[in-house]
Formats: C-alpha cells, sequence, structure tokens
C-alpha cells in the first residue's frame, strides 16, 4: 500500500511537471501578447510597450520564462500581469467564493440523482422510466446559459427578486438573519442549474448501473430468501451497484476550476471560473498559467482519491 | 462493446427461438442486426429523423443563402427592426428589398435581418463546425489509438510505444478542457476553422482509448493472423480489416461528440470567443439575442430551441447506436 504510494505520488509529479511545461509552451507560443491587449490606446507609446515586456521578462527565451513563472510559483511571490498584486491570495480569496457553489451543486446532484435513477431502474420500461430518460437527455442537450437565462428571466418577471451575484445590493447593513437568507437563495438559483446536467448524467448511470446488479444472481438468492423487497434493493443491490460511484468523487474536484466557467458568468458568481476568464480577457498569463496548473493538479489528485478509496470498498482490488 | 455473446445458462441456451429457421436460411449482416435493433428504438429513430431533416434543411439553406439575393441573411432592413415572427414586412422597404412572401416567419433581428434567414445559414456552419471538430479528433484518435494498439509492444529505447502514447493520452486528459479550448480560442486569432481545430485536437482522447483497446482485442483473432499469413502489407490489414472492425464504439462516440461540439461552440460564443460575423452560427446567434432578451425573446429562444433539437438528436441517435450494437442488450430485447 506505501510503496504504491509513494509510486504513484511520483509518476503523478512527473506528469504534472509535463502538463506545466505543455501548457506553458501553448500559452506563450499562440499569437496575442499581454503587451498587445490594447492596441488602440493612443497613450500606450513604443517604448512603454517595450518596458512592459521588459519588466514582465517576455523577452527572455522560453524556458527562462517558465523557470521565472515556477520559482516565482513556489515561493508564493507570483504576481499579476494585470495589477500586479499576488496571484494566491486572490485565488484564495476566489476559491472561498466557489467553494459555496461547488458543494451546494455537488450536493443537489448526488442527492437527486439516486432516487430518480434507483426508480428508474426498478421500473425499467414504465412511462417514469421513459419520461425520466427523455428529460435527462433533453437536460444534457440544453445549453446550460440559454436555461438559465429563461429562468432568470421567469424568476426576476414572477417574483421580481434579484438573482445575479452574491448578494444583494443594498443588504450589507440588514440584519444577519437577513443576510444569511439573502446569500442562500443568491446561492440556490446557480447550483441548481449549474447541477442539472449533472443530475442528469449521473441519475442515468445510477440506472445502468443498478439494472446491472438487479439481475445477478445474489439479488435472486436474497428474494428467494423471501427478504422484502426493500432490505433486496438497498441492502444488497445498492451497495453493490455503488462501487464505481466511489471513483466518481475524486473526478468532482477539477469541477471546481474549469466546470464554472459559464455558470459564474451568467450569475456573476466571484469564483474561481470567472477569474480564469477575466485572466483569458486581460492576458494575465501568470494567472492563467497557475489556474491550469492547479486544475491539472487537482485531476490527478482526484484520480488518486478515487484509486485510493476504490481499494478501500472493493477488497478485491489490491494496490500494488 | 463487442464482447461475444455467452450463453448464460445452459438451459437456456438449447433453447431454440421461433423463426430461427428464417434466421439460419439467411444470415443477417451486422449491419442488418444493429439497423433491426436501431429501428426498434423509437426515440432514437425520431432523432435519425430530425437529423437528416437538419442536414436537408442545412444544405437547402446553404442554397437559399448563397443564391437568392432576397435571401440574402446580411441583408440590413431597418424600417423592420425587431419585428417578432410571423409579421409582415412593412411597406417602407424600396422595391427589391423585401423579404420572400412579404413575410418575416421568425421575426427580424436588432438590425431587421430576417431570422430564419440567418438561422439557415447558421445551420450550415454549426453542422460544419461539429462534423468537422469531430473528424479531427477521430482522425486523432483513431492513429493514436490504432498505433498504439498495433506497434505497442515495440520499444522506443527503454519504453514502449504504447506507454509513450497512453501517457501522452493521460497528460492531455488532465488538462482542463473547457479552460484550455477558451485560452486558445482567446490568444488565436478569431476565425471559425480555429474553432473546429481546437475543438477536435482537445476531444480525441476517449476515442483512442477505444481504438487502442479495440486493436489489443483484434491483434489476437484469427482474422489478423490469416492476414498476416497471407504476406498482406501491414497498411492494408490495418486500414482494410481493422479499422471497420474496431468503429462500433467509435461511431457511437463520434455521434455524441457532435452533440458535444456544437453545445461548446455556442458555450465559446456566448462567452464571446465564438465564430465572428459575417458568418452566422446558432450559437453567436443565441449570444447577441441575449441583449434584446426582454423586448425580443425570439431571438433568443429560436436559436436556443434549434440548438436543443440538434443535440437532443445527436444524442439520441448516439445512444440508440450503443443499445442497438451491445450484443448483450439486443438479446434481451428481441
Amino acid at each position: 500500500m506505501w510503496r504504491f504510494l509513494v509510486r504513484t505520488v511520483a509518476q503523478r509529479l512527473v506528469l504534472l511537471l509535463v502538463i506545466s511545461v505543455i501548457s506553458h509552451l501553448v500559452i506563450h507560443l499562440a499569437p496575442g501578447e499581454p503587451s498587445a491587449v490594447d492596441p488602440m490606446n493612443p497613450m500606450m507609446k513604443a517604448a512603454d510597450i517595450a518596458r512592459i515586456r521588459q519588466s514582465f521578462h517576455l523577452d527572455d527565451p522560453i524556458y527562462l520564462q517558465y523557470l521565472h513563472w515556477m520559482r516565482d510559483l513556489l515561493s508564493g511571490e507570483l504576481r499579476s500581469f494585470r495589477d500586479g498584486l499576488p496571484v494566491l491570495p486572490r485565488i484564495w480569496s476566489r476559491f472561498l467564493n466557489s467553494l459555496p457553489l461547488f458543494l451546494c451543486t455537488t450536493l443537489i446532484v448526488w442527492t437527486a440523482s439516486f432516487p430518480t435513477g434507483i426508480q428508474a431502474a426498478l421500473r425499467r420500461g414504465s412511462l417514469y422510466d421513459r419520461s425520466t430518460t427523455f428529460i435527462a437527455y433533453t437536460l444534457i442537450s440544453v445549453p446550460g446559459f440559454f436555461l438559465s437565462y429563461l429562468l432568470i428571466l421567469w424568476v426576476v418577471r414572477t417574483f421580481h427578486l434579484p438573482v445575479i451575484g452574491l448578494h444583494t445590493f443594498g443588504t450589507e447593513n440588514a440584519r444577519g438573519v437577513v443576510r444569511v437568507m439573502d446569500r442562500v437563495w443568491h446561492l440556490v438559483i446557480p447550483s441548481i442549474m449549474a447541477a442539472l446536467t449533472g443530475i442528469a448524467v449521473l441519475s442515468r448511470y445510477v440506472r445502468s448501473q443498478m439494472l446491472e446488479v438487479l439481475g445477478q444472481d445474489y439479488v435472486r438468492t436474497a428474494r428467494a430468501k423471501g427478504l422484502d423487497e426493500d432490505h433486496v434493493v438497498y441492502g444488497h443491490a445498492l451497495r453493490n451497484a455503488l462501487l464505481p460511484f466511489v471513483t466518481m468523487f475524486g473526478f468532482l474536484l477539477p469541477g471546481l476550476i474549469s466546470g464554472s466557467v459559464i455558470f459564474e458568468q451568467i450569475f456573476a458568481w466571484p469564483g474561481l471560473g470567472l477569474l480564469g476568464y477575466e485572466a483569458i480577457l486581460t492576458r494575465d498569463f501568470p494567472m492563467i498559467l497557475t489556474l491550469n496548473f492547479m486544475a491539472a493538479a487537482l485531476t490527478l489528485f482526484g484520480i488518486l482519491i478515487s484509486d485510493i478509496l476504490y481499494a478501500l470498498v472493493d477488497p478485491r482490488i489490491r494496490l500494488e | 462493446m463487442t464482447t461475444p455473446v455467452i450463453p448464460a445458462q445452459g438451459a437456456e441456451a438449447m433453447v431454440i427461438p421461433a423463426g430461427a429457421a428464417e434466421a439460419l436460411a439467411a444470415p443477417e449482416t451486422p449491419f442488418e442486426q444493429v439497423w433491426r435493433a436501431f429501428r426498434k428504438d423509437r426515440l432514437a429513430m425520431t432523432g435519425l429523423v430530425v437529423l437528416l431533416g437538419l442536414v436537408l434543411l442545412a444544405l437547402l439553406g446553404k442554397l437559399l443563402t448563397e443564391w437568392w439575393v432576397v435571401f440574402d441573411p446580411a441583408t440590413v432592413r431597418l424600417p423592420d427592426k425587431l419585428l417578432p415572427p410571423l409579421s409582415a414586412a412593412s411597406a417602407a422597404l424600396g422595391k427589391g428589398l423585401a423579404p420572400p412572401f412579404g413575410m418575416y416567419p421568425f421575426g427580424t433581428d436588432e438590425l431587421g435581418r430576417n431570422v430564419l434567414a440567418r438561422m439557415l445559414q447558421g445551420s450550415f456552419v454549426s453542422l460544419s463546425v461539429g462534423i468537422v471538430a469531430v473528424s479531427i479528433s477521430l482522425g486523432i484518435g483513431i492513429a493514436v489509438g490504432g498505433f498504439a494498439g498495433y506497434y505497442g509492444q515495440r520499444k522506443l529505447g527503454p519504453i514502449s510505444i504504447d506507454s509513450l502514447l497512453m501517457r501522452f493520452t493521460d497528460v492531455v486528459l488532465c488538462f482542463p478542457t473547457f479552460f484550455l479550448i477558451l485560452t486558445v480560442v482567446a490568444l488565436l486569432p478569431p476565425s471559425i476553422y480555429n474553432i473546429m481545430i481546437v475543438i477536435g485536437i482537445t476531444s480525441w482522447m476517449g476515442t483512442a482509448r477505444f481504438v487502442r483497446a479495440e486493436f489489443m482485442a483484434l491483434r489476437e483473432q484469427d482474422f489478423v493472423t490469416a492476414a498476416i499469413a497471407l504476406g498482406l502489407p501491414e497498411w492494408r490489414i490495418i486500414f482494410r480489416h481493422m479499422v471497420p472492425n474496431a468503429l462500433a464504439p467509435v461511431l457511437v462516440s463520434a455521434t455524441i461528440d457532435v452533440a458535444y461540439a456544437i453545445l461548446t461552440e455556442s458555450a465559446l460564443s456566448f462567452l464571446g470567443f465564438g465564430v465572428r460575423p459575417p458568418f452566422a452560427t446558432w450559437g453567436n446567434i443565441l449570444a447577441d439575442g441575449r441583449a434584446y432578451i426582454f423586448d425580443a425573446p425570439w431571438l433568443f429562444i429560436i436559436p436556443g430551441s434549434a440548438i436543443l433539437v440538434v443535440v437532443l438528436a445527436f444524442n439520441l441517435v448516439g445512444e440508440g447506436l450503443r443499445d442497438a450494437m451491445n450484443p448483450k442488450l439486443r438479446k434481451r430485447s428481441s
């Protein structure tokens, strides 16, 4: 077990290094410089551009730029091109904004899709099964922003309530209860919208997994023993159907950064996705690279966690 | 996907189904088997009909918007701006400017352009974004997967080709895809071809894995051994004998990938990095319509619903194919 851990972590670190080199190359070799963000600005003289390029090390050879980036990132000294502020504290504060949205979304996805999927599997071929299948495909196919805009339109017109942002403008000095309720209300709609696709995908997966397990011999044995149906379904079938989902916990992690660009943009939610979007607009290379790097690190970490979890829940698997 | 059918119980395997005699008389080709299973799936068939209709519509739209002047999607008719669907053109328009039949079936946008004409032009562009992007990803995926599957055992120095290519696939899988697409599209000069290429380059990993697994299984099959024994050239073994047999799972994922590519294009347009004018795509009609969502909701709802229907059709066809090609499921349903 420990040997496995050490070896995989070492492998993943090498992989991470390769990823950081490739993303650095992609971003630096693509056309479009940070100094070219505002080409029409008459205040930008050639001398200024040269000075900016100089201070950002943009004239150095590319491997030196990579080393500069790595050194600054590891020492925590990395500064944004846009405003010269340190990158890591800002990412941390945006992370704290993204976290509630992410947790709420995940909670909704996992609590909603299991009952839906299990019911669909138990009543295979029924009207319920066919209609949830169709609704799931519809939710997978609808562009998220399209549905969100329709929902915003409806909520604003019907309830005359604001839905954009972290909280309602002007409630900063309100009583504690009001502020908390306001925050919760602003959290609900974006997380439901972000959860819909997840519910659709996961409930389909739960359904097929349950169908697979319900056809097994041990389920028939459990029924033959005379156990009541609930015990068979939840005690015997569901427990075995759950195995593959353990691994999916790990794959959730990278969604924290890259999964939410669209929804954070629609709901003006100042989280990591929106931070990345702003960084891309201003060609803030250190910010883009660091977010990219963190997303890749989270992905690798997530895979590691799912490997370990899988070995913990399934005794047939040995980590060697 | 192509796991052989193993009779689960001896007793069941001995039961000869009714109509077996006819089935023995004229053995079905694999294509006929899949088609028979596919035809029973009503949702998937609906999807297929929608897709065929869409292809016709896209071709028709391309012809109409290119050749018929009054149908030009770029024609600006300022007196007729923001008209709701099914409204008639005003008399203020000069001669030769009035739309076909004097009405706008889908209304007009903020410049008085005919939304129907723009949607028709967009259907061709959106469809080709999806299809070209998926062709690129299929090309890369089949090349990488096939190479790793067929030549995987050979060594390049200390590591085998297989582990080299597959580790590379893992690396690409770790990139946050949408974020990467966004970055690259924002940095590159805006063009529809760049978007197709970037979507293609970032979505080949699944295909590569499928093809590799299929190739490794196929290599051990008798017909490949026979082909090698016959002394056929390697390219012929790979492309004539192995690739067609490995295509089943690839076809399923390709169908679903087209849906994903169309959605990605619309999401990019929404964020302002999409296909630029003069090309109209459904994505950028939708993104432009956002500004008029209160005054002219049809500018938003029409392209949005069109994307929904088409992506849904692709997904349904893909899932239908997956079920039809799965021999286990086919046995159960027939």
